[in-house]
């Protein structure tokens, strides 16, 4: 997966990157899978290999598929980008370890919720549509927003245009 | 030190994907490929979430009476909702690109950038 | 791509089952992995597969925009309308204990209309999207 991410950037041809990507999206489903966590892997796979692959694609038809190269040097971004990684590592190393059962992210709620006060046997239904209930209006009403926010950006108003020509 | 690096392997995978990705988007002028590389950013956020929620042993988080270790359910509830709210955004980004092009008949922020500057130029020019 | 004739033939044969596994998706995902934003995902897949292979107007002619642009306000209407029934069956907002006169049924009751909000609501906004990149694209082939 990390030799399909650095292939990614080397490549200028966006058709390829796009292919890479939604081969990158699968690979990321399969780490899922083996991270015990079915559902968002399922929802990995059909949006990033599926959804946004075709919308990458949609995009890249109505844009120019090559990109150009760049002018400025690489070396500036790259030893940002480095010394924000060591960094990270740096701090990584102070959280708990791997599959670790004390880890607090095992200690708080998620007790309850493994309890199955609501009957239905996939806590992750349960938690997102009962539990977190707020949380997933909030997101159902993002996706909603972003919707009406590209059909706004979008829409191609042939009659308005007209219009505006009529009245010249 | 190895040993404790072996054990935050996750960690250190995230990482790398997460610099990846900041290194696309910073270095690259092409909106599209800044876009990949957000999205590349965004799922090292999921393998964030969700590394620390596995349990050694575990099964996923569908209750059954044979089984008695679960791993985490709350960060795949989270990261479900991000993955789909990650897409949404980045058809929206898509769709200011295109419109972007159709505006300035490039995604390449430089050329981008030198034709703003060239307008304002014009613009101040008949002051003058 | 709308006269290959192998293409033509293996989406008609797997885009029924497409369908019929995002409902089972749907339906079933208080058992199995599953839930709304999959469902909505899946379906909308097999839509955007149809009209890749068939045309955009074969497929806007089966799913119209305007459906489309209902399901968008439709999915966020009925999620929140659970939440605003809890309220007039006398609990707080978005609580499905009061939906049923057993709790558990109740609960089982909420979370299965907000799925199916949910689900609604992102398969509109996926095919939106689609048929927005799309139809741009043709309409500059033809100019």
């Amino acid at each position: 997966m990390a030799i399909t991410a650095v292939v990614l950037t080397l490549r200028r041809n966006l058709f390829a990157v796009v292919v890479l990507s939604g081969l990158y999206s699968f690979l990321m489903a399969t780490v899922l899978v083996a991270l015990d966590a079915v559902d968002v892997a399922m929802t990995e796979a059909a949006v990033g290999a599926g959804i946004s692959t075709v919308l990458l694609l949609g995009a890249l038809h109505l844009c120019k598929s090559e990109e150009s190269r760049s002018t400025r040097s690489p070396w500036l971004p790259l030893a940002l980008a480095s010394s924000v990684g060591v960094l990270l590592i740096y701090g990584a190393l102070g959280l708990p370890d791997f599959a670790d059962p004390n880890a607090p992210i095992h200690q708080h709620v998620v007790p309850r919720y493994l309890q199955n006060e609501v009957d239905v046997p996939n806590v992750v239904t349960a938690v997102l549509a009962s539990f977190r209930g707020y949380d997933t209006l909030g997101e159902t009403t993002v996706v909603f927003t972003a919707g009406a926010g590209i059909i706004a950006l979008l829409r191609r108003r042939k009659s308005s245009t007209e219009k505006n020509r009529d009245g010249k | 030190m190895i040993g404790e690096l072996f054990e935050h392997f996750s960690y250190l995978v995230t990482v790398f994907l997460m610099v990846t990705g900041l290194y696309i988007v910073i270095a690259r002028g092409n909106l599209i490929k800044k876009l990949v590389g957000l999205s590349i950013f965004q799922t090292s956020v999921y393998l964030l979430y969700i590394a620390p929620g596995k349990l050694l042993g575990g099964t996923a988080p569908i209750l059954a009476p044979q089984y008695g270790i679960y791993s985490n359910p709350l960060p795949h509830v989270l990261i479900l909702t991000a993955i789909v709210v990650g897409v949404a955004t980045l058809a929206l980004g898509l769709a200011l690109a295109v419109r972007i092009r159709e505006a300035y008949g490039t995604i390449e922020e430089d050329e981008i950038t030198a034709l703003d500057n060239a307008r304002q130029d014009m613009e101040r020019d008949p002051d003058r | 791509m709308e006269n290959n004739l192998v293409l033509r033939v293996v989406g008609k044969l797997l885009i029924p089952f497409i369908l019929l596994f995002a409902v089972y998706v749907q339906f079933h995902g208080d058992f199995g992995p599953g839930g709304g934003f999959q469902a909505g995902v899946i379906f909308a897949a097999g839509i955007v597969f149809y009209a890749i292979i068939f045309g955009l107007d074969q497929a806007r002619r089966i799913v119209p925009d305007r459906l489309v642009e209902t399901m968008l306000a439709l999915g966020v209407l009925i999620y929140a309308g659970v939440g605003v029934a809890g309220l007039f069956l006398g609990g707080n907002f978005l609580d499905y204990f009061v939906l049923d006169r057993n709790p558990v049924h109740g609960q089982h009751r909420g979370i299965f209309w907000v799925e199916v909000g949910v689900a609604i609501t992102v398969c509109g906004v996926m095919l939106k999207i689609f048929y927005m990149f799309a139809s741009r694209g043709q309409r500059e082939e033809d100019a």
